[in-house]
């Protein structure tokens, strides 16, 4: 379809973008805290397989848990010292995930062991992905999807972009932006490797518009042998959902139901890219990152380097503190994060940023009925009912919404509730559903016994 | 370490500026210019009716409604747009049994806010039109001392209103249905004819509109779709029968500025997807001059809406949007 409105997709919302704080202050080092906690999760897929005992020592960068399966990536040790626990622990996500728990050696240098990526040069597309797995690389954007599994499309479908999303819509964070402000080369080191491995001729980078330092600087920086360019993006959310950034790129929906890949591309976040090049380039796996850590909530807001694992607590103490009058603390944008009750929480991989917001900030309590303004259906990205939605939910037809709404399709970025004048938590309801409808899928009735006694004796079971 | 009390919400940790007091309130506001519309023309009996109405209809809210739901403001639009559907002279005590009906059988009935099928002010009309047929369809005339009250704005409940005919004048509508008589159509836009306290003031209805449109408070797409559906069906109807109205006379006369802007458009009971909207306000139009072309009764905004009201489930459920990523946008 002729786009007649620029480089951007369909609906969406205008949060502010709040990125003031931080999107000139330089990436800093945190120093290293007195303890850090693994989860043995950080990924999307099977969580890691623990390989170490309490009482073990581990340097920087040792692997502490293993993939358990393809889908899977492992965890190292972001700091030397001493196995103190391993147990359940406060996980981003609101539950308790089994965590290896670290007290750092006060005294040591940290200086890891050499070389524990190889080297990239040389090596065949499997040898770089099988390094990329023990790396433990994941999509840094937020997800955490393994990465190695982006860099092995299926034979049967030939990609024909890597889109590199630069567009960081989140308001408040810039991790993604002083990344590729600070780190351009890096960047484009990354892209050279994910194009080798994908066999891709073309690379877009898109970044919105609000960081022209960032295009400045990857333009700056493109390779001469590569063909990158880097496209400057309408400053809506979601922009950076995969979907939207596709649509704008190539002019393609992605189908209902497919990914990414069935329209011929590979869409990988930038930080995440960075990230690829940084393990072959320094030869240690994934132990650190960078986090925003901002909101009006936060006394000095900074762009951190921090080893994975270092505790919420600890990241703030680094950054001031936080103000008397936080309400709520934010892992990840203020839009699709997750607020954190507990200060033991550790920043996982997939932390793009904390983010402290004050009462003016939080939203109100307050909700009214449904009014049918329809404001949501002109926000959804992706086209939906979310009015219709929500009511459905409250009744609890969720099958319903399934079927007839298509649920499925929801991404749960959040702009429904944005929007509503009402207040009504449409895409917490859709989250509750999507889960309704998954338990409710893992309980169906196995298929229907043989014989009456056997049915009889299933129930009992059931 | 010591954790204090957070707030912990599920995502989205922020919110948008709109909430649904302010749009209602932003209504409110923005029916003020249409209020002064009509005092200007009608004098203090104007006040004293949608005054009245308003009245009622919060009172009712406040009394039969469950919580407090006053400060939504929902209660108030319904008192003024029932107020403005009056004529002048109506006798105030018969608006106040209006506005307790159209929020109790209007709306209270269904629910509550949001759950109502029908706009409540035009329901608790159509129910006065029933009740009181000959009130209401009598319309004091323009002219005459402006602080002058119109007709029977004091009669006692109950009684026979004793219409002073020499004060009774007749609507563009009326004149042109009954005695094939043509109003000047500069006198339509600005509002100096007999009519409705609010319906007669066409221009300012449609800046007031126009205002709300560009806040998003109300779809543009419902009043265009119902202009060009009368534009047309009565330009083509009066090319082929010239004895009809013209399209300029019927956009201008009665209540279809007033009904097109601020009564089809009400969120709750207008169709909220896009397709539905051009659907729904293509409805009205087309019943719109069907009724006064060829209905019994000179005007016909209130009952067309109120039918397409009923339609508005229908609509939306057969004017879904576009699933992305489906259809031919979607690369198989």
């Amino acid at each position: 379809m002729l786009n007649l409105f620029g480089h951007t997709f369909r609906h969406g919302v205008h949060p502010p973008e709040s990125k003031g704080l931080t999107e000139h202050v330089p990436i800093r080092r945190m120093p290293f805290p007195k303890r850090i906690a693994l989860p043995l999760r950080q990924h999307a897929g099977k969580p890691a397989k623990c390989l170490v005992r309490k009482g073990d020592r581990v340097e920087r960068g040792d692997k502490i848990a293993e993939a358990d399966g393809y889908v899977s990536v492992p965890i190292h040790a972001s700091a030397a010292g001493t196995v103190a626990e391993i147990g359940w622990w406060p996980h981003p996500d609101g539950s308790m995930v089994e965590t290896v728990v670290i007290d750092v050696e006060h005294y040591s240098p940290q200086i890891p062991r050499p070389r524990l990526v190889p080297d990239w040069h040389g090596l065949t597309p499997d040898q770089v992905r099988a390094a990329v797995q023990e790396g433990g690389v994941v999509g840094l954007g937020g997800a955490a999807f393994p990465t190695h599994v982006k860099l092995a499309p299926p034979k049967e479908l030939p990609i024909e972009w890597l889109l590199v999303n630069g567009a960081e819509c989140e308001p408040y964070l810039t991790t993604d932006h002083r990344t590729m402000v600070e780190y351009p080369e890096r960047v484009h080191f990354g892209i050279r490797i994910m194009m080798q491995c994908l066999g891709v001729k073309r690379a877009v980078i898109g970044v919105e518009m609000n960081k022209p330092d960032a295009i400045e600087a990857l333009q700056r920086t493109i390779p001469a042998d590569l063909d990158v360019t880097v496209r400057g993006l309408t400053v809506k959310y979601p922009q950076g959902a995969e979907k939207m950034l596709i649509n704008v790129v190539t002019g393609r929906e992605v189908p209902s139901g497919k990914l990414p890949m069935h329209v011929g591309t590979v869409v990988q976040n930038v930080g995440s890219i960075a990230t690829i090049a940084e393990i072959f380039e320094t030869g240690l796996p994934l132990i650190e990152r960078v986090v925003t850590v901002t909101g009006p909530g936060v006394r000095r807001p900074s762009n951190l380097i921090v080893p994975v694992g270092a505790m919420l607590g600890d990241v703030l103490d680094f950054c001031g503190g936080i103000t008397d009058d936080a309400e709520e603390i934010v892992f990840g944008g203020p839009m699709m994060g997750s607020s954190q009750p507990d200060m033991r929480t550790p920043i996982t991989k997939g932390t793009t940023g904390v983010v402290v917001l004050t009462a003016s900030e939080v939203k109100p309590k307050t909700t009214y009925p449904c009014i049918k303004c329809g404001h949501c259906l002109d926000a959804c990205p992706v086209f939906l009912n979310p009015s219709q939605l929500g009511l459905l939910a409250q009744a609890g037809r969720y099958d319903e919404m399934q079927t007839r709404y298509h649920l499925q399709d929801c991404m749960l970025c959040g702009s429904c509730s944005y929007v509503c004048p009402s207040n009504i938590p449409l895409s917490q309801m859709f989250a509750l559903s999507k889960s309704a409808l998954r338990k409710q899928a893992a309980a169906a009735p196995p298929p229907p016994p043989k014989t009456e006694d056997e049915g009889a004796e299933g129930a009992k079971v059931a | 370490m010591e954790t204090p009390r957070f707030e912990l919400t599920a995502s989205p940790h922020i919110k948008g500026p709109d909430s649904t007091p302010r749009i209602m309130w932003t209504v409110v506001g923005s029916l003020v210019p249409v209020i002064l519309a009509s005092v200007w023309y009608f004098g203090p009996s104007a006040v004293l009716v949608i005054a009245t109405t308003t009245a009622s209809c919060v009172l009712t809210e406040r009394f039969l409604g469950h919580g407090r739901t006053l400060r939504d403001g929902s209660a108030t639009i319904t008192g003024i747009l029932l107020g403005l559907t009056l004529p002048a002279g109506l006798p105030l005590w018969m608006a106040f049994i209006g506005g307790v009906f159209a929020i109790g059988l209007g709306k209270l009935i269904f629910g509550g806010l949001g759950q109502n099928v029908f706009n409540p002010a035009l329901l608790g009309r159509a129910f006065m039109q029933a009740a009181f047929p000959q009130a209401l369809t009598t319309w004091p005339d323009l002219g005459g001392s402006w602080w002058a009250l119109r007709g029977d704005n004091l009669a006692f409940p109950f009684m026979t209103p004793h219409v002073v005919s020499s004060m009774t004048g007749a609507t563009p509508l009326g004149l042109m249905k009954f005695e094939g008589a043509h109003t000047a159509l500069a006198k339509l836009i600005f509002g100096s004819t007999g009519g409705s306290l609010g319906e007669t003031a066409s221009l300012v209805i449609l800046v007031c509109g126009g205002y709300l449109a560009l806040k998003k408070y109300l779809d543009w797409r419902i009043p265009i779709s119902i202009f060009i559906t009368v534009a047309v069906l009565s330009q083509l109807i009066h090319i082929f029968m010239p004895g009809k109205p013209d399209a300029l006379f019927m956009l201008f006369s009665g209540g279809l500025m007033l009904g097109a802007v601020f009564m089809a458009t009400d969120m709750v009971t207008s169709p909220s997807t896009p397709r539905g909207a051009w659907i729904y306000g293509a409805g009205i139009g087309a019943l719109v001059v069907v009724i006064r072309l060829w209905g019994g009764l000179p005007e016909g905004v209130m009952y067309a809406i109120l039918l397409m009201n009923s339609l508005v489930p229908f609509i939306n459920r057969a004017t879904q949007p576009r699933l992305f990523g489906t259809g031919k946008e979607a690369a198989a």
